[in-house]
Order: C-alpha cells, then sequence, then structure tokens
C-alpha cells in the first residue's frame, strides 16, 4: 500500500454547517423576560397574638373590597376601578389635610427637611373566593400605580428624575415621605370556590 | 474625477473568508449558551392579567414558578374544566406546594435561599379562591416573596 499524500480536508461548507445551527439556536431562543407585580406576603401570624389592625384608627385605613361579581366597594362607597387610582392618590397624600383622611404628622426627613406627611396610612384589600383573579391584579395595580405615581411626582418635583432612577438613600427618603402598607384580609367565601 | 477612475480600474480582490467559520462559531457558542430551553410543558391555558406597574424579574435563577388555569383541551376529559395546579411537569394540589418550594429551595445554593421568590403564573380568569389557598400554603413554606405574573402594558383598556 503505497502512502498517498494527505489532501487537505474542504471546509469551505464549515461556513454553511455553522450557519444552520447558528440559525437554529437564534430560533429557539426565547428572550423573553418575565414581568410581574412583586409583592411581599405578611408571615403568618398566631391567633392569640393580638390583631394590631385594631389599633389602627378607622381614618388611617383604606377599605377596598371586591366581591364576586367584580364590583368594588371603597371606604363604603361603590366605586368605578378608573377612579381608584386618585382616590388612592389622594387617601396617601391627603394634600388638603381633610379629617375624613388620613392624621398627617409633621416630620424630618433627610433631603426634605421638615415636612408635613400622613401618618402610616394603610390600605386593606378583602375580596371574595368567588373574585376573578383578572380584577384582583387590577386593583393591586391600580393601589401601587397610585404610590409609584405619589413617588415619582415627588421626585421629579425635588430632584428633576423619577423614582426609579434616583440613588439609595434619596429613594428611601421619598419611600418615607409616601408610605402606605397593604394588608389582605382573608376573604369570604360568599361566591363558592 | 480621474481620481476615482484610477481607483475603480485596479480590480477588486477576494477578501478572505477564512475566518468566516470562526465568527459564525463564535456566534452559535454564544446563542447556545445563552438559549434556555422552556423546562416545563404547560398541561394549562394560561393568559396572564396585564398590568401597569410590572416589573422585570431579576434573577432568572432565583424563581421558582407556579402555574394555575384551566387544562389544555387534551387533559380536560381527565382533569375536568375547574382550575388546576400545575408544578413543575404535573398537575398537582395546593397542599403539595409545601414540598415543592422545600425541594426549589434545596435545590438552589446556600447563599440565594433567602432570596427565593416564586412567580405565580395564573390565567386572568380564575377565580380567587385557588390563589388565596395558594398564598397561604406559601406562607406557610416561608416563601414570602412573591410576583403575580403579569403583562407589562403602557396603558390598560
Amino acid at each position: 500500500m503505497s502512502r498517498r499524500e494527505l489532501t487537505p480536508i474542504n471546509a469551505g461548507s464549515m461556513a454553511d454547517i455553522a450557519f444552520l445551527l447558528l440559525i437554529f439556536f437564534l430560533v429557539t431562543t426565547t428572550m423573553d423576560v418575565d414581568t410581574g407585580l412583586m409583592r411581599q406576603l405578611p408571615q403568618i401570624q398566631d391567633e392569640e397574638e393580638p390583631d394590631k389592625d385594631e389599633k389602627i384608627k378607622e381614618r388611617n385605613v383604606f377599605v377596598v373590597l371586591v366581591n364576586q361579581y367584580d364590583d368594588l366597594l371603597v371606604e363604603g362607597k361603590p366605586m368605578n376601578i378608573h377612579d381608584l387610582r386618585d382616590a388612592a392618590k389622594e387617601f396617601i397624600a391627603n394634600p388638603n389635610n381633610e379629617p375624613g383622611l388620613p392624621v398627617k404628622v409633621e416630620k424630618e426627613l433627610p433631603y426634605f427637611g421638615k415636612v408635613f406627611i400622613t401618618k402610616g396610612p394603610v390600605i386593606s384589600l378583602q375580596n371574595d373566593r368567588g373574585t376573578t383573579y383578572g380584577m384582583y391584579i387590577r386593583v393591586q395595580n391600580e393601589l401601587m400605580a397610585a404610590k409609584d405615581e405619589l413617588r415619582d411626582e415627588l421626585s421629579t418635583q425635588y430632584f428633576g428624575m423619577k423614582y426609579d432612577d434616583l440613588d439609595e438613600t434619596r429613594q428611601d427618603a421619598v419611600k418615607k415621605y409616601y408610605s402606605s402598607a397593604l394588608s389582605e384580609a382573608e376573604p369570604k367565601a360568599l361566591g363558592g370556590k | 474625477m480621474s481620481r476615482f477612475k484610477q481607483k475603480g480600474k485596479k480590480g477588486v480582490t477576494a477578501i478572505n473568508t477564512a475566518s468566516l467559520p470562526d465568527i459564525v462559531f463564535m456566534l452559535l457558542f454564544f446563542f447556545m449558551t445563552t438559549t434556555v430551553m422552556r423546562e416545563v410543558d404547560l398541561l394549562i391555558q394560561v393568559k396572564v392579567p396585564e398590568a401597569t406597574q410590572a416589573k422585570k424579574l431579576e434573577k432568572k435563577s432565583l424563581v421558582s414558578f407556579i402555574y394555575v388555569g384551566k387544562p389544555l383541551p387534551a387533559y380536560q376529559g381527565f382533569f375536568g374544566t375547574e382550575p388546576r395546579l400545575q408544578l413543575n411537569d404535573q398537575f398537582k394540589e395546593v397542599p403539595d406546594i409545601q414540598d415543592f418550594i422545600a425541594q426549589e429551595r434545596d435545590a438552589m445554593d446556600e447563599n440565594d435561599r433567602n432570596k427565593m421568590m416564586v412567580s405565580l403564573k395564573v390565567d386572568e380568569s380564575t377565580k380567587m379562591g385557588v390563589i388565596v389557598d395558594t398564598k397561604l400554603a406559601l406562607r406557610r413554606a416561608q416563601a414570602y416573596k412573591i410576583s403575580y405574573s403579569s403583562l407589562k402594558v403602557e396603558k390598560l383598556r
């Protein structure tokens, strides 16, 4: 057997093969980013522990109820979902210091100095087991939007940029200026499972 | 004018394409490593609600998913049309959540365990009953950070 000279392998089609694979991976790659409303669930409390919600005065609580037909009842009055954001904003900020809305106190805050802000407003959300999830998210979204909009307004007024673009210490200050807790009560079961 | 003509007359030399496969391979490896194949097959129909305040989930590796919705038509004969829970690749019940969370937590890096987040991918027509139970189960499992998966939109209808 005579030794033949090694012929080089034609690598011209290599690029084609690589392209084929490349296109396959390009197509299958899902760059989908997951987005969502972030929330923190409360810890489970012991039954014996006195309910601290009772201590909060009525004027500091913004009651939002949703029934099994997806109707809203806000502070005892039926409301359209489109008005909820403004109502929540007014509740959190209480700009005119109205007696029905949260108590305002003077507080020293970094960057803002002495300010007159609402003291720990609480939004209480209660839904029925028959409420649809879509409506629930809608309400959650409006309530979050109310807070976010207030913070954005404040930070644009003071710092000239959106809340998300601020550094951490400033964000903290803005957060203290407009803070509100969301408390979710155990739902009623009028609408069945 | 004449300057341009002189240049044109020199003729085009063929571009050396020998390094083309290398470049393509580089791109190929990039996409191969970044591709995340969908890890679960959905057994249920999920159309997540829309929201304007939705934020991006930062680290995918810290997120576990819980799906809730109506079973796909193929499974409806067996599982009915009531909204069901899906964990990984199976239909599950609410009490199974605790085991699921424990499992997911074990699979995680020890330093990341307290950063764990649960994303609820729930169909918008689902009734809140099952969600409330799910949330209670999550609280029992000490998974407090949750995200209601929703589509980011600029304006709601």
